[in-house]
């Protein structure tokens, strides 16, 4: 049941949940031009405190797509956030001229303040390291529109694993299934959060924390890939010793399964090699452009159940 | 130690946290009561003690709370009239509201905005708490706040 929720972290999903949204957007792909007038009348305000495209645009041609128009807080110099308007106050505000609202902050635990001020529906876009449910909800539906099934399989995620917020969301969605196994595979300093590896040991689901990529490849069924920046690594000799272990190249996945799916959040850097692109591996973009399928279910539930 | 007329017992302190217990009640010797102290003595309950001691003062609710977190099996006794009248143990809430803040510099409870902090209790013994705003997870680390300058 998705009406007038909040949508703050993926933890707050069941699988119920989950399964009712990746129905909503089956049935959305299958008839895209039957939703064109859903959500007429409604107004989605998208307040990004953090750089954004892809995310931001998303959204926007998800709600366009349902007929409904947005308002977007745009560039913090010109707002009056840069006359020292504090988050709460901007929410405030946003909260008189639309429907539903979607954040993005620096600071951990803004869109929970968000909801909690506002009466509209808050989306979190991202909230620092934390969490980005409605990516790992476009991660999952990928995954299952693609494998067929979300359980049973063996997972990798790769990258940085404490920082990257994608990551995060992606391993505590997998927690809400049924993995085979799961491999987190990060250098040391990168490994996951203390809050993350607790649910997952709550949750039973086998997993293991590795340092090598190669030595698990050949046995995974989706590898998730995040980018490993240099300014996470106090010691920058220390990330050029590194650097190397956690990239993916086609050469690489010759030792892969054959139907082993690569997905990364995007923007990716040097994570993938461009050979990978035009492998029978590579996911990331159709990844992203599902979101917008996704994002476009979310956006009618939640405004119209 | 003599009996104290009117004022409060706290018992069963964990051994060597009495300092932290005067810490949180902003006790620190220029008070013109009189406040005893005893460190480390012998508990049936505990095996050893703290007790700390203080005439003409009554805790307020904030301050057993506070209490609670440093010294979980403290009891807490009002004296009137050299008579105990009223004996309770102190409890950690399930949440704390307001009392501390969460250790994270990046959680926006310690932001400029309109918040009080919320720590949920994940448990009691040894002591585990969750942000509701940020989910960042920590322990007793948290109890510095209390019990430093």
């Amino acid at each position: 049941m998705f009406k007038g929720r909040d949508v703050l972290s993926i933890l707050d999903f069941t699988r119920t949940d989950l399964e009712e949204l990746f129905a909503e957007t089956d049935k959305i792909l299958a008839s895209p031009h039957s939703y064109e007038n859903e959500l007429k009348g409604f107004i989605m305000a998208t307040a990004f405190f953090e750089p954004s495209t892809r995310t931001r645009l998303s959204f926007h041609t998800a709600m366009l797509r349902l007929g409904g128009s947005y308002i977007d807080l745009g560039e913090l110099e010109r707002s009056s956030v840069a006359k020292g308007e504090n988050l709460a106050d901007t929410i405030r505000m946003l909260d008189s001229y639309a429907d539903i609202i979607v954040v993005r902050h620096r600071l951990e635990g803004a869109a929970r303040l968000a909801a909690e001020i506002a009466e509209a529906p808050v989306i979190n876009a991202g909230d620092g390291r934390k969490h980005h449910p409605t990516q790992a909800m476009l991660d999952l539906y990928t995954i299952r529109r693609e494998k067929g099934v979300i359980d049973g399989l063996n997972y990798g995620v790769l990258g940085d694993l404490r920082f990257g917020r994608a990551a995060a969301s992606f391993i505590l969605a997998l927690s809400i299934f049924k993995p085979r196994k799961l491999y987190l595979i990060s250098p040391e300093i990168l490994r996951a959060r203390r809050e993350v590896l607790e649910t997952l040991e709550s949750s039973k689901i086998s997993f293991e924390e590795v340092n090598d990529l190669e030595a698990v490849l050949p046995e995974l069924d989706v590898l998730y890939v995040t980018r490993v920046q240099k300014e996470r690594f106090p010691d920058p000799a220390e990330y050029e010793k590194v650097r190397g272990s956690y990239i993916v190249t086609a050469k690489m996945l010759e030792k892969a399964k054959r139907d082993l799916i690569v997905m990364h959040p995007l923007p990716r850097v040097d994570e993938i090699a461009y050979d990978v692109d035009n492998t029978r591996h590579a996911l990331y973009f159709k990844q992203a452009e599902l979101g917008v399928w996704v994002r476009m279910a979310l956006l009618k539930l939640i405004l119209k159940g | 130690m003599r009996k104290i007329k009117d004022g409060t017992v706290i018992d069963h302190i964990p051994a060597g946290r009495a300092f932290d217990v005067l810490k949180i009640l902003g006790i620190k010797g220029k008070e013109d009561v009189t406040v005893a102290l005893v460190m480390n003595v012998e508990s049936k309950k505990l095996g050893k003690k703290d007790i700390v001691k203080i005439e003409k003062r009554f805790l307020k609710r904030e301050e057993v709370d506070k209490i609670a977190l440093v010294a979980p099996t403290a009891t807490i006794n009002i004296i009137k009239d050299y008579q105990v009248v009223e004996k309770r143990d102190v409890q950690i809430p399930d949440e704390i509201v307001g009392l501390l803040k969460c250790i994270n510099p990046l959680c926006i409870s310690n932001a400029r905005e309109p918040v009080t902090p919320r720590l949920k209790v994940e448990s009691k013994q040894p002591l585990k708490l969750r942000c509701v705003y940020c989910d960042e997870v920590f322990g007793e680390e948290a109890l510095e706040q209390l019990v430093s300058k």
